[in-house]
């Protein structure tokens, strides 16, 4: 067993970092998610085990940062919130592009623009669809509680590396701002530079020894044969991880007639929406993805044929339903419900709108 | 001109290892330059290859490419390297030396790139003492897009987007970013330099390797301007393009030493 504390979602994914064996974190405060930077700062990662950390002056100097060190085999991770991520997304793009894996946390809070400081959902596409330009995706998981903020860090390194890919942890405003009991995981050493040059020396420009050909690191290639080729390299990798990484959680669906689909936050509140709809009689059940890329399209499919109709439960004006409705080919009624702006429904709220909208509709 | 005497001396007997004064290093590729004939890209990719065999640390060192003409630079260069996006060179730099202290980290960027997009990372970069060498290569346009305006563009200079010259009313003035990063605590070795005549290559070549013995010693960033010439982007031939150099930038961008800390 692990150490148990009470921690912040923001400060149990520091602690994490520094637990993960993270070389180096990059970073620009901004709320809510600033707590990462200064839990790290104040835990002193470079004399626990060595890790790097440095206040950037932007996000966009942070993830070219995550870029250069990325794209040397180390392990490298930044957090930021929407607008700092949107500043992010043409180094995404690169990193894409160019096949470096990086972790890029993202505390997402209401948009557009400056927005609001409350937590929200709203960056589900930038997330999920891309984000910057060109033909790419991230892998993204979704926590929905503080011990998932601390266990996804691990998690999200060793899928960032297994497909040279950046990986997303797309949180909100809400998971990083409350506070849960999490069991910490033990420290996992930061690799030496000898694990480096065995594991991934064929690609890490860690320095070109005569015994090999010199390792580039580049997203640009004019011949176009050779730049299809790559593009469908990239989509190959995410045929991959569609096939190998999906990941969900089904919540009282053996017998549901209808069923909610939340992730992170949100599938906190529909947890509780989905106890009370039953105190009710009314069977729902609740699927969280927790990959939102690649998305659980199998076992919607499969729901599909059992329940009536699915609500979608989002703090977004209607993001991730776009998905359930490719999923599931409109064969069922595909509602969705949100709340925005930093506003959080109740569970009653959500209990009401499978109600009127999938119900009785 | 002095006169030649000609013996009747085989090829083979001339071209032997000891009659060798200047040879192409090794860490040149095979492949053929993109570089416009009389640029300067070209003897500065060279003067950076030789210091880095001369210094024996070629195997230690990552260079970076930026986006610009010389965004192919690791097709040239038989080095790690790695491609920015443009102006993020720094960036780059700043994340690979950060976690690789033992390693030599150069970036490699043109004047639109360094002191246009890129103007934060560069004062940021140069300001945190990062231990990085930058090679900045200022030819007052933007040769890659095809000659427009670069914030170096000296006064009254036409560029495809300032047809009638550069006019400070409208467009500002030329950026001396060299002088303003020499004002940086974080700086160890700053100077500008030319690589249009022989005298000036050497010299350029003495300044490459002085930065590099910076970066070798952990003083912080070492930064070598390189005023070059864009024979195509000027419209001039590289004869011309030589003379206008001299004659226009050159007074606006003096060359030589505007910071130098001094080596162990
Ligand atoms: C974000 C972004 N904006 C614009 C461009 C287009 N672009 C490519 S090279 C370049 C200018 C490069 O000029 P400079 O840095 O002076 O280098 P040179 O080509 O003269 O060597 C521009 C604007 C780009 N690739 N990326």
């Amino acid at each position: 067993m692990g150490e148990i504390l009470l921690m912040k979602g923001n400060e149990a994914l520091a602690e994490a970092i520094i637990r993960a064996g993270a070389d180096a974190y990059f970073g620009y405060p901004i709320t809510p998610q600033s707590e990462v930077m200064e839990y790290l700062a104040a835990a002193k990662p470079e004399e626990r085990t060595g890790m790097v950390l440095l206040q950037a002056e932007s996000e966009l100097a942070a993830i070219n940062m995550l870029y250069g060190a990325g794209a040397t085999g180390k392990k490298v991770i930044t957090s930021s919130s929407s607008p700092g991520i949107s500043l992010m997304q043409e180094g995404i793009s690169y990193m894409a592009g160019a096949e470096i894996p990086a972790v890029i946390v993202n505390v997402v809070r209401g948009g557009p623009g400056l927005g609001t400081i409350q937590p929200a959902q709203s960056d589900y596409f930038q997330a999920t669809k891309g984000g910057g330009h060109g033909d790419y995706h991230l892998l993204v998981l979704a926590p929905n509680s503080v011990q998932e903020m601390a266990d996804f860090v691990p998690l999200a390194f060793d899928l960032a590396f297994k497909y040279r890919n950046p990986v997303m942890i797309l949180s909100d405003g809400l998971i990083g701002q409350m506070m849960e009991k999490v069991e910490l995981f033990d420290p996992i050493p930061r690799w030496t530079d000898e694990y480096i040059r065995e594991h991934h020396g064929s690609w890490a420009t860690i320095g070109k020894t005569p015994d090999r050909e010199r390792n580039i690191i580049t997203s640009l290639d004019l011949v176009p044969e050779r730049m299809e080729k790559h593009n469908l390299h990239l989509k190959e990798k995410y045929d991959q991880m569609e096939r190998e990484e999906v990941r969900y959680e089904e919540i009282s669906t053996e017998d549901a007639e209808y069923l909610f689909v939340a992730y992170g936050s949100s599938s906190r509140i529909a947890m509780k929406a989905v106890k009370l709809a039953r105190e009710e009689g009314i069977k729902v059940g609740l699927l969280r993805p927790i990959t939102l890329f690649p998305f659980p399209k199998k076992p919607l499919e499969r729901l599909a044929d059992q329940v009536k109709g699915i609500l979608t439960v989002e703090l977004s004006l209607g993001q991730m339903v776009e998905d359930v409705k490719l999923a599931v080919n409109c064969r069922i009624p595909v509602e969705h419900y949100g709340r925005v702006g930093g506003m959080i429904p109740t569970p009653e709220e959500v209990v009401e709108a499978l109600k009127t909208k999938i119900i009785n509709r | 001109m002095a006169k030649v005497k000609h013996h009747n001396i085989p090829l083979d007997q001339i071209i032997k290892p000891e009659n060798i004064v200047f040879k192409r290093t090794k860490l040149f590729t095979d492949n053929v330059l993109s570089y416009c004939p009389g640029c300067g890209h070209g003897v500065a990719h060279r003067l950076i290859l030789e210091v880095l065999e001369e210094m024996g640390i070629a195997d230690k060192t990552i260079g970076i490419a930026p986006v610009g003409c010389s965004v192919l630079a690791y097709e040239f260069m038989d080095i790690d390297m790695q491609e920015a996006a443009h102006g993020r060179a720094p960036a780059l730099a700043t994340g690979i030396k950060r976690t690789n202290p033992d390693k030599f980290v150069f970036a490699y960027q043109g004047d639109g790139d360094l002191a246009a997009i890129g103007t934060a990372e560069t004062i940021h970069t140069a300001n945190r003492g990062e231990n990085i060498t930058v090679i900045f290569i200022n030819n007052g346009i933007y040769g890659m897009t095809g000659g427009q305006m670069a914030p170096t563009t000296i006064y009254g200079m036409k560029t495809s987007t300032t047809p009638y010259g550069r006019d400070p009313k409208q467009m500002g003035h030329p950026l001396k970013i060299t002088e303003i990063v020499a004002q940086l605590p974080g700086t160890c070795y700053v100077t500008r330099q030319a690589v249009h005549t022989p005298a000036l290559v050497r010299k350029a070549k003495k300044a490459i390797r002085k930065a590099f013995e910076y970066q070798k010693q952990n003083k912080g960033l070492s930064f070598v301007e390189i005023v070059s010439n864009c024979n195509s982007g000027w419209k001039m031939t590289p004869v011309q393009a030589v003379k206008w150099l001299e004659e226009n930038m050159l007074p606006y961008y003096p060359l030589g030493d505007l910071k130098d800390i001094g080596l162990d």
